[in-house]
C-alpha cells in the first residue's frame, strides 16, 4: 500500500478512476512489489525460501545444541517445544512447498514454450500470501519464544484444541499455527491452481503431454496434490480453532469428540504432503541426470507414469503414521500393505535415474554431484520408510529418533540435495552467471558428511530407544557420545550452507559470464538467452520431439553416433520484433489483496472483531480493484 | 476467488496459441478450484457422519429439523440456479435488460436461503441447541455456516456483476465472466443438495 504513491507515474488523461490505473515499471526496487512476472515471482519464491531455510537451520542448531549432552540447559522446555514445532512448520511450509513453487514459476513457463502463467496475478497473490503467512506464523515471536507455536508441526489434539484457558500449551502459538497455516494453503492452493492451467492450457504448439519435460510433469502431479490435499487439512484447522476459540468440542473425547479424527484428516492431508514435497526434488533429478549423462532419461514414460502412481497412491496411505494408535488389525494390515505398494513405483524411479546414467559420458559436475547424492540418500531414506510399513516393527520405532532419520533421509538428503543441485543447474539461467565449480563440490563435499554425520547416527539412537521431541536425556542411557556426533554434523550442515550461499552471492556478482546453452541442455528453457529474457520467447517455439531441443542440436549417424548438427535453429528469433510482445502490466491489487489477510488472521487470533473490519475493506477494496483495473498501463 | 474470473480479457497473451485443453484458462481455473473445494466440504460432511448420533448433551439438530421449512428453502436456492442459467444465456445473447432482471433473481434467491438459514439457525439456538451444545450440534453449524458463507460470497459476487451492468460496464464480452461466476453458483447449489440429502434427510 505505501508503495502506491512513489511508484504511480505522472497523470495521464485516464477518464477518471487514476486509482486503478496500472504501474508501468518493469525495474528496478519497487517493481519487485508490482511484478506479475512469472521470472521475478519464482526468484521471491527463491529467496524468501532460502531466507526461511537458514531460520529453520537456527531453530535445529538450538536443538541440537540442547540435545548435544545429557540434561542440556540452553533451552527450557517450553522453549524447545516451540523450537521442534517451528522447524517442522517452517521446512514443510515455508521451505520445501514454496522452494518447488519457485522452480515451478521459473521453468515450467519457459519449458513448455510460454510466455508466462496462466493467471500472472493469481501468482504474485500466492506469493504475498505466503511472505505473509510466514510472517504471521513468525510474529508469534513477540509473545515469547516458549509461546510461538509449540503443539509439534502436525497439531496433534487434544493438546492443540484444548482452549489457552487450560494451560496445556502456553501462549497463542496454537492460534497463530491454525490461522497461518490456513493462510498458506491458500497461498498454495493459488499457485496449484495456477499451475495446473498454465501445464494443461498453456503449452507451445506440438508440445504434447508426453513431450513434456519431466520436472513439469510432476509440478502438475504435485499441483493436483496440492488442490486436494490442503482443503481437508485447511477443515481439520478450523475445527481445531473452534474448539480453542469458541469452546466447542470437536476433538474432546469426554465431550463426544474424536482426537484421532483430527490425525486422519490430518494425515489424508500429510501423506500427500509428504509427495507434494518430494516429487519436485525427483523433478529436478530428472532433468539434470540426463543432461549431465549425455543420455535421454531411462524409461520417460515409466517415469511419468510412477510419479502418476505415486500420486494416487499416496491417498491410500496416510494411516502408517498411525500404527501406534490402536486402528484394529485390518485396517492395520491394509495400511501396510498399501505402504510396501506405493515403494515399487518409487522403486522404479531409482532405477530408471541409474538407467540414465549407466554407460553415459558422465559429466561430474556440482548438480550432477547433488544428483547422485540425491538418489543415494533418498535410496537410503526410502529403504528405512519400507521398514515402517511392517507394522510390529513400526510399532517399536513410533516416536523415536528412527523416524526422525528416516524423514530427514527422505526430505533433507532427498529434497534438499535436489533443490541445491537444480539452484546450480539453472541459477545461469535465471542470473546468467555460473556458479562458482570448486566452492560448490566443497560445498557438496562439506554437506554430505555433514548430513551423512547429523542423521545417520540417528537411526541407532531411535532403535535404542531414544524418543523425540523429548528437550533432555539422562546420562548412563548410552546416547551421549552420539548426539554428540549428531551435533557436530549439524555445525557441519550450517558450513555447507554457508559455503553454498556465499558461492551465490558471489558467482550472482562476479560469477564467469553463462551462455545460452552452458550444460549442452535437452530442453527448451536452454534454447533462449541467459537471463531468460521479459518476453522468455521471441517466437513461440514449434515442438516436435521431446528434448526436441536437443534434436535441433544433434542427430545420430548410422553406427548410433552423435553428430552436431549446424548451428542455426535460431534463425528465426532474429526475425521477430520483440518490442511488440504485448505483455501483462504489472499490478498493485495482489499485494492489497493479500495484505487483507493477515489482518483478520491478528483479528481472529485476539477476538478482536473491529480488527477484522479494515481486514475486510482491504479485501473488498483488493477485489473489485483487481476486477476494475485496467488490462494494461497506459502509454 | 471472485477475484480470479472477472478480469478474463485482461491476462491473456494476444499472440499465444489457444489453449490446449480446449477450455479458457478462467474456466479451467475455476473447475480446478471447485474440485478443491469438493474436497473442503468433503471433510466437514465426513465428519457429520461420524458426529450425527453422538448425543451426550442437549438436542441434536436431527431431533429438530423442520423439513419442510428446509425443502422450501432448498426449493428456492435450486430455483436460483435456473436463474442463473437464464442471466448467463441473456448476456450471452446481449440481452442486458433480461441479464439484468435475472442476475438480480440469482442473487435474491440467494439473499432468501440465507435468511432461511438465519431463521433455522435462531430458532434452533432457542430450542437449546447451541454450537456448544454437543458434538453433532458443532459440526452442524459449522458445516452449513460455512456453506452459508459461501452462499454468501456469490451473492456479493452477483450484485457486483449486476452493479457493474447498471452502470452499463458489462456486456456481451464479459459472458465468460458470468459463466465462471455461475459454475461457482451452482457448485454452491450442488454442494447444498448433497447437505441437504445427508445431513437432513438420512435418517
Amino acid at each position: 500500500m505505501t508503495a502506491v504513491p512513489e511508484v504511480m507515474p505522472a497523470p495521464v488523461e485516464s477518464g477518471g478512476l487514476d486509482l486503478f490505473r496500472r504501474p508501468k515499471e518493469t525495474s528496478g526496487f519497487w517493481s519487485w512489489f508490482t511484478t506479475i512476472d512469472h521470472k521475478k515471482i519464482g526468484i521471491l519464491y527463491g529467496t524468501t525460501a532460502l531466507i526461511f531455510f537458514v531460520i529453520a537451520g537456527i531453530e535445529a542448531l538450538l536443538i541440537r545444541l540442547q540435545l548435544a549432552g545429557p540434561n542440556g540447559t540452553v533451552l527450557t522446555a517450553g522453549q524447545y517445544n516451540a523450537m521442534f514445532t517451528m522447524h517442522g512448520t517452517t521446512m514443510v511450509f515455508l521451505v520445501g512447498m514454496p522452494m518447488a513453487v519457485a522452480f515451478g514459476n521459473y521453468l515450467i513457463p519457459i519449458m513448455i514454450g510460454a510466455r508466462d502463467v496462466a493467471f500472472p496475478r493469481m501468482n504474485m497473490f500466492g506469493f504475498w500470501v505466503f511472505l505473509f503467512g510466514g510472517l504471521f506464523i513468525y510474529s508469534s515471536l513477540f509473545t515469547g519464544i516458549a509461546n510461538m507455536p509449540n503443539g509439534g508441526w502436525f497439531g496433534y489434539t487434544p493438546l492443540t484444541s484444548t482452549p489457552m484457558s487450560a494451560g496445556y500449551l502456553p501462549g497463542r502459538g496454537p492460534d497463530f499455527w491454525v490461522i497461518g497455516l490456513i493462510m498458506l494453503g491458500i497461498g498454495s492452493t493459488t499457485s496449484a491452481i495456477n499451475f495446473v492451467v498454465t501445464i494443461l492450457n498453456m503449452r507451445a504448439p506440438g508440445m504434447t503431454l508426453m513431450r513434456m519435460p519431466v520436472f513439469v510433469w510432476m509440478m502438475l502431479v504435485v499441483a493436483f496434490l496440492t488442490v486436494f490435499a490442503l482443503p481437508i487439512v485447511t477443515a481439520a484447522l478450523i475445527m481445531v480453532f473452534f474448539d480453542r476459540n469458541y469452546l466447542t468440542n470437536f476433538f474432546v473425547a469426554q465431550n463426544g469428540g474424536d482426537p484421532l479424527l483430527y490425525q486422519h484428516l490430518f494425515w489424508l492431508f500429510g501423506h500427500p504432503e509428504v509427495y507434494i514435497l518430494i516429487l519436485p526434488g525427483m523433478g529436478i533429478v530428472s532433468e539434470i541426470l540426463p543432461v549431465m549423462s549425455r543420455k535421454p532419461l531411462f524409461g520417460y514414460s515409466v517415469v511419468v507414469f510412477s510419479g502418476i502412481a505415486i500420486g494416487f497412491m499416496g491417498w491410500g496411505v496416510w494411516a502408517h503414521h498411525m500404527f501406534a494408535t490402536g486402528l484394529g488389525p485390518v485396517a492395520i494390515s491394509a495400511f501396510g500393505l498399501a505402504t510396501m505398494l506405493i515403494a515399487v513405483p518409487t522403486g522404479v524411479k531409482i532405477f530408471n535415474w541409474l538407467g540414465t546414467v549407466w554407460g553415459g559420458s558422465v559429466k561430474l559436475n556440482v548438480p550432477m554431484l547433488f544428483s547422485l547424492g540425491f538418489i543415494a540418500m533418498f535410496t537410503l531414506g526410502g529403504l528405512s520408510g519400507v521398514t515402517h510399513s511392517i507394522v510390529p516393527a513400526d510399532t517399536q520405532q513410533t516416536d523415536t529418533y528412527y523416524v526422525v532419520a528416516h524423514f530427514h533421509y527422505v526430505l533433507f538428503g532427498g529434497l534438499v540435495f535436489a533443490i541445491l543441485g537444480g539452484i546450480v543447474y539453472w541459477f545461469p539461467k535465471v542470473f546468467g552467471r555460473m556458479m562458482n565449480e570448486r566452492l560448490g563440490k566443497l560445498s557438496f563435499w562439506v554437506l554430505f558428511v555433514g548430513f551423512n554425520l547429523t542423521f545417520f547416527p540417528m537411526h541407532f539412537l531411535g532403535l535404542t530407544g531414544m524418543p523425540r521431541r523429548t528437550y533432555r536425556y539422562t546420562e548412563g542411557l548410552g546416547w551421549d557420545t552420539l548426539n554428540l556426533v549428531v551435533t557436530a554434523g549439524g555445525f557441519i550442515i550450517a558450513l555447507a550452507t554457508l559455503l553454498f550461499v556465499s558461492n551465490a552471492v558471489w558467482s550472482w556478482k562476479r560469477g564467469p559470464i553463462a551462455p545460452a546453452d552452458p550444460w549442452d541442455g535437452r530442453t527448451l528453457e536452454w534454447s533462449i538467452p541467459s537471463p531468460t529474457p521479459e518476453y522468455n520467447f521471441a517466437a513461440i517455439p514449434k515442438v516436435e520431439a521431446r528434448d526436441d531441443f536437443w534434436h535441433r542440436k544433434y542427430t545420430e549417424d548410422d553406427q548410433g553416433r552423435l553428430v552436431r548438427l549446424p548451428a542455426g535453429g535460431s534463425g528465426e528469433d532474429a526475425a521477430v520484433d520483440v518490442s511488440s510482445i504485448h505483455l501483462p502490466s504489472p499490478s498493485y491489487f495482489p499485494l492489497v489483496l493479500a495484505a487483507g489477510l493477515p489482518v483478520i488472521g491478528y483479528a481472529a487470533v485476539y477476538k478482536n472483531p473491529w480488527l477484522a473490519i479494515p481486514g475486510v475493506l482491504l479485501l473488498l477494496f483488493g477485489m473489485y480493484g483487481w476486477a476494475i483495473e485496467p488490462g494494461t498501463a497506459e502509454d | 476467488m471472485a477475484q480470479a474470473a472477472l478480469p478474463i480479457t485482461h491476462d491473456t497473451h494476444g499472440d499465444h496459441p489457444a489453449p490446449s485443453a480446449g477450455v479458457t484458462n478462467t474456466k479451467l481455473g475455476m473447475w480446478v478450484f471447485l474440485s478443491s473445494d469438493c474436497l473442503f466440504f468433503g471433510a466437514f460432511i465426513t465428519t457429520y457422519l461420524l458426529y450425527r448420533n453422538r448425543n451426550l448433551a442437549g438436542p441434536t439438530p436431527r431431533s429438530l429439523y423442520n423439513i419442510p421449512f428446509t425443502s422450501v428453502t432448498s426449493f428456492i436456492l435450486l430455483m436460483s440456479s435456473l436463474t442463473m442459467v437464464l442471466a448467463l444465456a441473456a448476456i450471452q445473447r446481449n440481452d442486458m435488460r433480461r441479464f439484468k432482471v435475472w442476475v438480480m433473481a440469482t442473487a435474491v434467491f440467494g439473499i432468501l436461503f440465507i435468511g432461511g438459514q438465519v431463521f433455522e439457525f435462531t430458532e434452533f439456538y432457542r430450542e437449546g441447541m447451541s454450537l456448544r451444545t454437543n458434538v453433532s450440534s458443532s459440526i452442524f453449524y459449522v458445516a452449513t455456516g460455512l456453506h452459508g458463507l459461501h452462499v454468501s460470497v456469490g451473492i456479493v459476487w452477483l450484485m457486483s456483476l449486476w452493479g457493474m451492468a447498471m452502470q452499463g460496464k458489462l456486456g456481451q464480452r464479459d459472458a465468460e465472466a458470468v459463466e465462471v461466476s455461475g459454475l461457482y453458483w451452482h457448485f454452491v447449489d450442488v454442494v447444498w443438495i448433497v447437505i441437504f440429502a445427508v445431513v437432513y434427510l438420512i435418517p
